[in-house]
């Protein structure tokens, strides 16, 4: 059987959920064909075989969402693919939706493993409170996992790399500008997130919120009314109504746990809490929690951080 | 300006979410039911305000549900929708849902489609690049703003700590994330107004599923909170390092 695993390269480089969706097909299927849409390295193309990647086509330019569904659901042919996989993030959630439609291809968005020995596959439903099992009941079947779900693990050699040069329809859409958030790392994206609420009691209280996320190369997040407040800018609003994220460590300062807040974070790996109020309700959803008073604990934290680093490095 | 808001019904956040059948199907016993809240607060809230912006046209909603979504319909035409379509038939997934909404705005002649850019019930992010595909429009996801410039939109997505910002031809299908619109709350006028505004029930094409629910588990429950001495964030970080392995 064989997969084709869409990995996205923009600015030149291969993101890491790139790399975990070839391991992802490799888990899947016995052959699998890496299809990387826009402009990376060549090293980093023949590495995606250590993932698993048994043949990789290449298409060397920067492509719209649109000419994506083309160029994988050609890839998808030539391949006789049963597997296309995406990672469940926003590019895959522009694209895997259409390809899905266009081929009749069942698609599992969210998948937190691959498919067990009879087809069933696992997601997350209500915000992370239960899981369900999900069958595909198409020959041809689109997975968009969730990342870090699988992780990375290296298992091949370096690939064959060729380029691929499908048809495309050129999109009517038209990029006007492109523009950098605030912050040196993207909230959806990190692995590692700080995050703080209205216990922080004024915007001018953030500089140590922000020296302990750069002592930890973290993001910053923050709960509702602290963005509704303009204490810190919107794109930092994680919950419910916000972004929903999923990192391998999520430290909450000052917030209070509200189930719309949870909604949000609830599926990171590891939760830390830090709160003055030992009946926070947060603290039932952490795996490690500090009672005592943020302002106090976030400086003794980014010491105790710094002076790791310094001894691991 | 013709918009169509994709609606769903999704039980509330607070409620408590259990299962029946042996665990096949969700149990609504107790569960309040309100609208997707991005379909309500970012969708219908910037159709809104686009209508009234231009002074005209028409904003309308469109849900594909059971009798039992006349309520959360009914909540929809009380912020301001012009009029509803309810599709007759439960939602059986993504596929099916997207292709009874497709079908319907073939028929009629909408600028925009304008879905949530997910539900908090089944987190799927499918619909809304379904119905685009199906209808061979284009798509944009996430949309964080929404203007019209001219007689193309131009939307803001925030995309890997940047923002990029397009402008598309309509007709265009787009979902609607935090940022474009704040919430409304429906008036006194605008709850009487709704009673009275149509709701046309339209009966489902015939489309299969493609994938389907086996079963409900419940997630691993957590070992449980370690609390750490706040003078001792040493060991904290030792736990981090040791045992969570996260840095
Ligand atoms: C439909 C709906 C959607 C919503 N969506 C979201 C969402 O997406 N995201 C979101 O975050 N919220 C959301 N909310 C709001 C949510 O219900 C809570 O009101 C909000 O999360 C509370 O924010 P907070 O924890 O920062 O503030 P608070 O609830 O005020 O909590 C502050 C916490 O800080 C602690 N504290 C105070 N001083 C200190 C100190 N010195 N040291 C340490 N700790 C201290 C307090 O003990 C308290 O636990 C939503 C609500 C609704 C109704
Ligand atoms: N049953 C439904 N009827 C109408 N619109 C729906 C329905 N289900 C989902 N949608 C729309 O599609 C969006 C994305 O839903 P989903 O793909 O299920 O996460 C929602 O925010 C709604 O706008």
């Amino acid at each position: 059987m064989s997969a084709i695993v869409f990995v996205e390269a923009s600015h030149g480089t291969i993101k890491k959920v790139g790399f975990e969706g070839v391991v992802y097909g490799k888990l899947t299927s016995s052959s699998v064909t890496a299809v990387v849409c826009g402009e990376a390295s060549a090293d980093q193309l023949a590495s995606l075989g250590e993932y698993g990647a048994d043949k990789v086509l290449h298409v060397n330019q920067t492509l719209s969402a649109s000419a994506c569904v083309d160029v994988i659901s050609q890839a998808a042919e030539k391949e006789d693919a049963k597997w296309i996989i995406f990672p469940f993030d926003n590019t895959g959630k522009a694209i895997a939706p259409r390809l899905s439609a266009r081929l009749k291809a069942g698609l599992i968005s969210g998948a937190l493993g691959v498919p067990s020995a009879d087809g069933v596959i696992k997601k997350n439903v209500f915000s992370g409170k239960a899981i369900a099992q999900m069958k595909i009941n198409t020959d041809r079947k689109v997975i968009a996992f969730s990342p870090n779900s699988v992780g990375l693990q290296k298992s091949g050699v370096a690939a064959a790399v060729e380029s691929f040069a499908p048809e495309m329809k050129a999109s009517k859409i038209h990029q006007v500008e492109t523009r950098k958030l605030e912050g040196d790392i993207p909230l959806p994206e990190a692995e590692l997130v700080v995050s703080a609420g209205r216990g922080m009691k004024g915007p001018e209280n953030w500089g140590m919120v922000e020296d302990l996320a750069r002592s930890l190369g973290a993001a910053t997040a923050c709960s509702r009314p602290v963005a509704d407040a303009h204490w810190r800018p919107h794109h930092e609003h994680v919950g419910q109504t916000g972004v929903a994220i999923r990192p391998n460590l999520y430290i909450a300062i000052g917030i209070s746990g509200a189930i719309q807040h949870l909604a949000g974070v609830n599926q990171s790996k590891v939760i830390v809490v830090i709160n003055n109020d030992p009946e926070a309700p947060f603290f039932k959803a952490a795996d490690y929690g500090v009672v005592g008073d943020a302002f106090q604990v976030i400086p003794k934290l980014t010491e105790a951080v710094k002076k790791f680093k310094a001894s691991h490095n | 300006m013709n918009i169509l808001v994709c609606i769903s019904k999704v039980p509330d956040t607070t409620s408590k979410i259990a299962f029946t059948d042996n665990n096949t199907r969700f149990d609504s016993n107790n569960v309040q039911y309100i609208v997707n809240p991005s379909d309500e607060w970012y969708a219908l809230v910037r159709a809104l305000e686009i209508k009234e912006q231009l002074g005209s046209g028409k904003v309308t909603i469109i849900t594909v549900g059971s009798a039992e979504d006349d309520a959360v319909i009914r909540k929809a035409l009380a912020i301001g929708a012009d009029d509803a379509v309810r599709v007759n038939a439960q939602a059986a997934d993504s596929f099916f849902v997207a292709a009874q909404i497709a079908e319907h705005a073939k028929t009629q002649s909408y600028d925009l489609v304008i879905t949530g850019k997910e539900t908090i019930d089944y987190n799927n992010a499918e619909v809304g690049g379904m119905i685009a595909e199906l209808l061979g429009w284009e798509y944009i996801t996430p949309a964080n703003k929404l203007d019209l410039a001219g007689d193309k939109v131009r939307v803001e997505s925030e995309l890997g700590g940047e923002i990029h910002v397009v402008e598309s031809p309509m007709p265009v299908v787009i979902s609607a994330a935090k940022g474009m619109a704040e919430q409304r709350i429906p008036n006194m006028r605008g709850i009487m107004a709704a009673r009275t505004k149509p709701i046309v029930l339209v009966e489902p094409a015939s489309i299969s599923p493609l994938v389907s629910i086996q079963q409900f588990e419940m997630p691993p429950a957590k070992a449980g909170v370690k609390l750490v001495d706040p003078e001792n964030m040493d060991e904290l970080v030792r736990l981090l390092h040791d045992e969570a392995k996260v840095i």
